[in-house]
């Protein structure tokens, strides 16, 4: 079970037993809820801002091992970053989900989504670690718009 | 039909070996492919079927003069006369398809053209009105849901749906309360291809007689795992798909009782299904030609043709009890581990050969993952049954669907990679 244990580090089990900032809290400035089409998976994301800067992300959703964890670091690693900084930590975060392994996420800039590398060797799991930094790019852009 | 007494011996290990030898893909170093529901695997049988037919007899069938194009007509015809004797029916009432949704949308398309008046008199029948009602189940395919759906949303009739309890089966005190007057049309699926359970044809056929409604049957996981026989069934339409039965993909049919078939409008209008085409309007076909506009997948026909053909080998009443043997099986070995719950019938209630679970705690694509680690392809999801899995309070579970070819020490490799992804997972929340 080497692959497996690599896929799912200890830290991705942890987080899945228990989540971090989960739950949704009024007066969020933006939220976006998406799905997983393949596995009904789902999640919410909501952002709480002090002008330009994440004040906090909260979540809530159903979802498998990886998708929950993803959620809970996503919500660690946002607070205090600019909405850019959290719009191109996303866009690094995919680069890295999409690499097929050739690409670790960077942890000085993604924090402890470096636990979710395994993940990129797994095409069929990459849209479950997506799915909530997908959420939270929807709720950036609908912000904007 | 019934899966509690067997009338056939179930395959032995030997034969069932003996038939893997058939399958190239299953020759593959480790693999236990336990997903055939999804879709199944197909015997060297059906593939050198479909290249002997493109190698020597191709060509465009029911259009050209030439010897050729008349050669692979005959061939092409002859499959749909393999296919109909399959599942008890006249060669002109089986409509080719691409698949089993392309068959119920058919269905749903051509009331919905009845419904905006195509088809003359005799379409009347089929017309829906507002205050009519399209009758689904609650365990029904997505494939036998959202067709009907977008029926009812254009024509302005009224979708009700049976619901099922908490083990998954058709609440048949409900069915008939729901199935009315207004009731013109009862779509359902003779084998669940979640629970695997087989619902109760007759009863429903009933229940839609007494008032006059059409039936349509969902018959994708029957067809391919159970004797099958259209008259007995007493269903006016049925639609199955070509690659869960060891035939290729893009190939399906659609029966229907010749007098339906005559009555109903065409769907997908072109080529090949007309008889006097001008400017203006079109005249058409009888079916099955009225059904089949353009150029036909014909390799597949043939490819499925020779699938029916060595499942006739096999014998279908030595298929279900082989399928039964493994039903139990998985559903036993399930049920045993401790943690993990079993959607549907219990175990030794029929089933046909497939199982789906929800371990506690652990979502199904974290359980395959464990399974696919071992080798076990098993589907994880909500396997196109979205209002079902949420009728059973999850959002996903694990299945696994066996057939013809698999072996009981399979299920037993599947049962264990079971175990370890409990492990794995730990403790249940």
């Amino acid at each position: 079970m080497s692959g497996t244990g690599s896929l799912y580090q200890e830290l991705i089990l942890d987080l899945s037993r228990h989540p971090r900032a989960k739950g949704l809290h009024d007066g969020a400035d933006a939220s976006s809820h998406q799905v997983n089409p393949t596995c009904g998976d789902e999640v919410t994301v909501q952002l709480h801002l002090d002008g330009d800067v994440v004040r906090a992300v909260r979540w809530d959703g159903e979802g498998c091992a990886i998708s929950q964890a993803s959620a809970s670091i996503l919500a660690e690693l946002a607070p205090g970053l600019t909405l850019d900084d959290l719009g191109s930590r996303i866009a690094l975060f995919r680069t890295a989900m999409r690499s097929k392994g050739r690409i670790e996420p960077d942890e000085e800039l993604l924090g402890d989504a470096v636990a979710l590398g395994g993940v990129s060797k797994y095409t069929a799991r990459v849209k479950c670690a997506m799915l909530p930094w997908v959420a939270a790019e929807d709720a950036l852009a609908h912000r904007a718009a | 039909m019934t899966l509690t007494a067997p009338a056939a011996p179930a395959l032995s290990t030997d034969e069932v070996l003996a038939l893997r030898r058939d399958f190239p893909l299953l020759q593959r170093e480790g693999l236990v492919y336990l997903d055939s529901t999804a879709t199944s695997q197909r015997p060297r049988q059906v593939l050198d079927a479909e290249v002997a037919y493109v190698e020597h007899e191709h060509a465009a069938v029911h259009r050209g003069a030439h010897t050729l194009a008349a050669e692979a007509t005959e061939r092409f015809e002859e499959a749909r006369g393999t296919v109909a004797a399959f599942i008890g029916a006249d060669d002109d009432e089986v409509v080719w398809t691409s698949g089993a949704t392309a068959a119920l949308n058919l269905v749903a398309g051509a009331i919905g053209n009845a419904s905006a008046g195509r088809g003359g008199a005799e379409a009347d029948r089929f017309r829906l009105r507002e205050g009519d009602e399209v009758v689904v189940t609650e365990l029904e395919h997505h494939a036998d849901l959202v067709p009907w759906q977008e029926l009812a949303l254009r024509t302005g009739a009224t979708l009700r749906w049976i619901p099922v309890d908490d083990d998954g089966a058709l609440r048949m005190d409900e069915a008939a309360r729901i199935v009315g007057p207004r009731t013109r049309v009862l779509a359902f699926s003779h084998v669940s291809n979640v629970l695997g359970a087989v619902n109760p044809v007759a009863d429903l056929v009933a229940l839609a007689r007494e008032h006059g409604a059409l039936t349509v049957l969902d018959a994708c996981q029957s067809v391919p795992h159970l004797p099958f026989d259209v008259r007995t069934l007493g269903v006016d339409l049925v639609a199955f798909s070509g690659h869960k039965m060891l035939g290729p993909t893009g190939i399906g049919a659609l029966w229907g009782r010749r007098e339906v078939l005559n009555a109903l409008p065409p769907f997908l209008t072109g080529g090949s299904m007309i008889t006097t085409v001008t400017m203006e309007r079109s005249e058409y076909l009888p079916a099955p030609q009225r059904f089949e506009a353009g150029t036909q997948p014909t390799s597949q026909a043939i490819g499925l043709a020779e699938a029916v053909r060595y499942l006739q080998g096999v014998g279908m009443e030595r298929v279900a009890a082989h399928e039964a043997a493994i039903g139990d099986r998985l559903a036993e070995g399930l049920d045993a581990i401790d943690g993990v719950r079993l959607l549907g019938p219990r175990p030794g209630a029929p089933r046909v050969g497939l199982a789906s679970f929800v371990v506690d705690g652990v979502h199904a694509h974290d359980v395959g993952q464990v399974l696919d680690e071992a080798g076990v392809a098993v589907r994880v999801g909500h396997h196109c049954a979205q209002p079902l899995h949420r009728r059973l309070g999850v959002t996903a579970s694990t299945r696994a669907s066996g057939y013809v070819y698999t072996t009981e020490d399979e299920v037993d490799r599947f049962l264990e990679a079971t175990v370890q992804a409990v492990r794995f997972f730990g403790v249940r929340s």
